[in-house]
């Protein structure tokens, strides 16, 4: 059954008005602060790779539900295994912008997170992440932490081996892990009744023995009350965020070869943000001129971020070798050596 | 006396009671000790939350234990053969071997795995092949091969106390092959080092693994013709010492490297492309190559036909002294 609190228009259902009421005023802000937040910033980074500041670049629109709302859910000691598209949880979760724009502008530096944070570098291969998610989880469980791991994926992940692994491993061992699919129907332009003969991606939870949760992706307070519920109980559990991405996959494709624009009309009308801002309306939390401040208060944080980037970046030949190994052995440091000679010889220029 | 898979045992039950964040993974690696006893003993002493059993799954195995490596564990994993390897490959080539760069060295990828591997034993299909190229030519990785009980030991030991990840590669035809004195104790032999089993004057002979015993065999069968043949055991496929392969180039003027897997792109090509940027002046006669055939590893009923052995490597050797 789907989870749903939140309606399109913003009207709170009977199970949506009880978890309204548990939730915390401050909650209830830093929801809609961060859906803001990550819209602006997304925005940002699509207008950044036109003008040649990024590279390729995987916009988030019409997920942000799925990944703040989740994100918001998790505590610090969790391990964190993202894919490619989760700018959301990284934002979200603390993970510093210029990071987040260091690595999609190709800098390596941009993988590494801040100290004491679990979160791992975005894993580019499909599903390849969800085994490490288990293993972490696997580790949780020896030191006795309190904590989960959670591994986000999209549909087209759970075509793969490594996602049948995983959870085969989740279910044997009985592992606190949260395998977190954001289904927004496309693995790239292939739509997920072409990914499965199942109608859902929960179906297959039943095969591994592991909870199950089916809930309305665009509805931030859902997804929100299902990973705090699914946390708590440290088990493992499939969990389907049923969204849709409005953009592109990247910057490089053009969706419109795949699907019709009446089909992305359907979806704009289940916009996440939307729908949680008519609800804020609603109860009277959203103060216009108090949001004007904090939009330009993050368009500059945005603005230094990149400067930042832009300015401190190391670009030397020794960021190809650095952490290949622990230490750097004597075979690689001639080969760094050599690296060098060729910037000072003039046939490389940094 | 131990046998090399005793050795190996020894070494993980070493490694088990040194370190609590040593754990073993593998498929009936658990109650059945290795399906070549390899783990013998282990579960029983360690219990099956440190010697784990797990599913049919190299994928998962392989993903799980990285992920244990990042919660600060130490895993030994063991893949049954190193042909069957292959769904752990996106693993350990895409993630074990990138995860200290990409975490930007926040993240440990420390872990051992360990596969049985080469021909000669007459084994099932797609049991014996050497695929140690394919992880020689990943960065991230060291590619270690034993060939005596002794080096097992110590190999496997410096392997587990490295902070890199190693794929450490048993040749399955040395397992029961001989078995000598084997210190019941802790110890190490460095794994970024070639081992020198023969000294000689007139040619080198460069192999690993299985090749050595044939190595030595040869070097023996070459004194007859008065032929005085050094003898190089790798033991380090990546990195590759070469200052013990380059010294002994120098002094012998002739090189024949030797190695089951085929012969194209092997390690052998490396080997031969280093020498002949570093040491070509020194060297009186070609450098040649004793490998596989370029064809998939054949089914037992061939695989003498397919394996370098001691007749091969002598008639190579007389070609490089006669050479002109």
């Amino acid at each position: 059954m789907l989870i749903n609190h939140l309606l399109p228009c913003g009207a709170l259902t009977n199970t949506g008005s009880a978890f309204w009421q548990m939730i915390s005023q401050q909650e209830k802000i830093k929801l809609l602060h961060f859906m803001r937040f990550v819209r602006l910033f997304d925005r940002r980074m699509v207008l950044w790779q036109r003008q040649g500041k990024i590279g390729t670049y995987a916009p988030v629109e019409g997920q942000e539900a799925s990944q703040i709302g989740s994100a918001l859910a998790l505590n610090k000691l969790d391990w964190i295994f993202p894919s490619y598209r989760e700018q959301g949880v990284a934002f979200t979760l603390g993970i510093p912008t210029t990071s987040i724009i260091q690595y999609w502008s190709g800098h390596i530096e941009g993988c590494k997170p801040p100290i004491g944070y679990r979160y791992v570098p975005p894993t580019v291969p499909i599903a390849t992440q969800l085994p490490h998610a288990v293993g972490a989880a696997w580790s949780i469980k020896k030191r006795k932490e309190d904590a989960i791991a959670i591994a986000y994926f999209g549909d087209g992940a759970t075509s793969e081996g490594d996602f049948h692994e995983a959870l085969n491993f989740a279910g044997v061992f009985h592992l606190p892990v949260l395998f977190f699919c954001q289904n927004n129907g496309y693995a790239i332009s292939v739509p997920f009744e072409k990914q499965s003969a199942t109608k859902s991606v929960v179906d297959r939870a039943k095969a591994y023995e592991i909870d199950e949760y089916q809930v309305d992706g665009n509805d931030i307070l859902a997804v929100y009350d299902v990973i705090k519920n699914a946390r708590k109980k440290k088990r493992p559990a499939l969990i389907e965020a049923m969204t849709y991405r409005t953009g592109a996959h990247t910057t490089a494709d053009d969706a419109s070869r795949y699907r019709c624009e009446e089909e992305v009309r359907v979806w704009l009308n289940r916009d996440p943000l939307y729908r949680y801002e008519q609800l804020c309306i609603k109860e009277g939390l959203l103060d216009e001129e108090q949001l004007t401040k904090e939009d330009e208060k993050m368009a500059i944080h945005l603005d230094q971020s990149m400067k930042e980037v832009e300015q401190k970046t190391p670009n030397l030949p020794s960021g190809l070798f650095n952490h290949v190994y622990y230490q750097l052995p004597n075979w690689l440091e001639k080969q760094q050596e050599e690296a060098s000679e060729d910037v000072n010889n003039g046939s490389v220029h940094c | 006396m131990l046998t090399m898979v005793q050795s190996i045992a020894d070494a993980q039950r070493v490694a088990l009671e040194l370190d609590e964040n040593v754990l073993l993974l593998g498929e009936d690696i658990g109650k059945n000790g290795g399906v070549f006893r390899a783990t013998e003993g282990l579960w029983e002493q360690f219990g099956s939350d440190r010697v784990i059993d797990t599913p049919l799954s190299e994928a998962g195995i392989v993903g799980s234990s990285l992920g244990l490596a990042m919660g600060g564990f130490k895993p030994i994993v063991e893949i049954q053969f190193l042909s069957f390897i292959t769904p752990a490959f996106e693993q350990i080539v895409s993630h074990v071997a990138r995860m200290r760069l990409r975490s930007q060295g926040v993240f440990s990828n420390s872990m051992v795995i360990r596969a049985p591997y080469g021909g000669g034993i007459g084994a099932p299909e797609l049991h014996s092949d050497s695929t140690e190229a394919y992880f020689v030519h990943t960065p991230g990785l060291r590619v270690v091969v034993p060939s005596s009980p002794y080096t097992a030991k110590g190999l496997l030991l410096g392997a587990i106390e490295c902070p890199d990840p190693v794929l450490f590669l048993e040749p399955l035809r040395l397992y029961r092959s001989r078995k000598e004195e084997v210190p019941s104790s802790y110890f190490t032999c460095p794994i970024d080092k070639a081992k020198r089993w023969r000294e000689g004057e007139d040619v080198t002979l460069i192999g690993w693994g299985a090749m050595i015993p044939i190595l030595i065999d040869a070097s023996q069968m070459l004194i007859e013709q008065d032929i005085s043949a050094e003898v190089i055991d790798l033991q380090s496929l990546s990195p590759i010492d070469e200052d013990t392969i380059f010294d002994s180039a120098r002094k012998t003027g002739r090189v024949v490297i030797v190695h089951e897997a085929p012969r194209t792109c092997g390690v052998g090509a490396e080997i031969a492309a280093r020498l002949s940027e570093e040491v070509i002046d020194s060297l009186e006669a070609p450098i040649k190559r004793v490998a596989g055939y370029d064809v998939p590893y054949p089914l037992f009923a061939l695989e003498h036909a397919y394996l370098p052995n001691v007749n091969k490597v002598v008639r190579a050797v007389m070609e490089l002294v006669y050479f002109q």
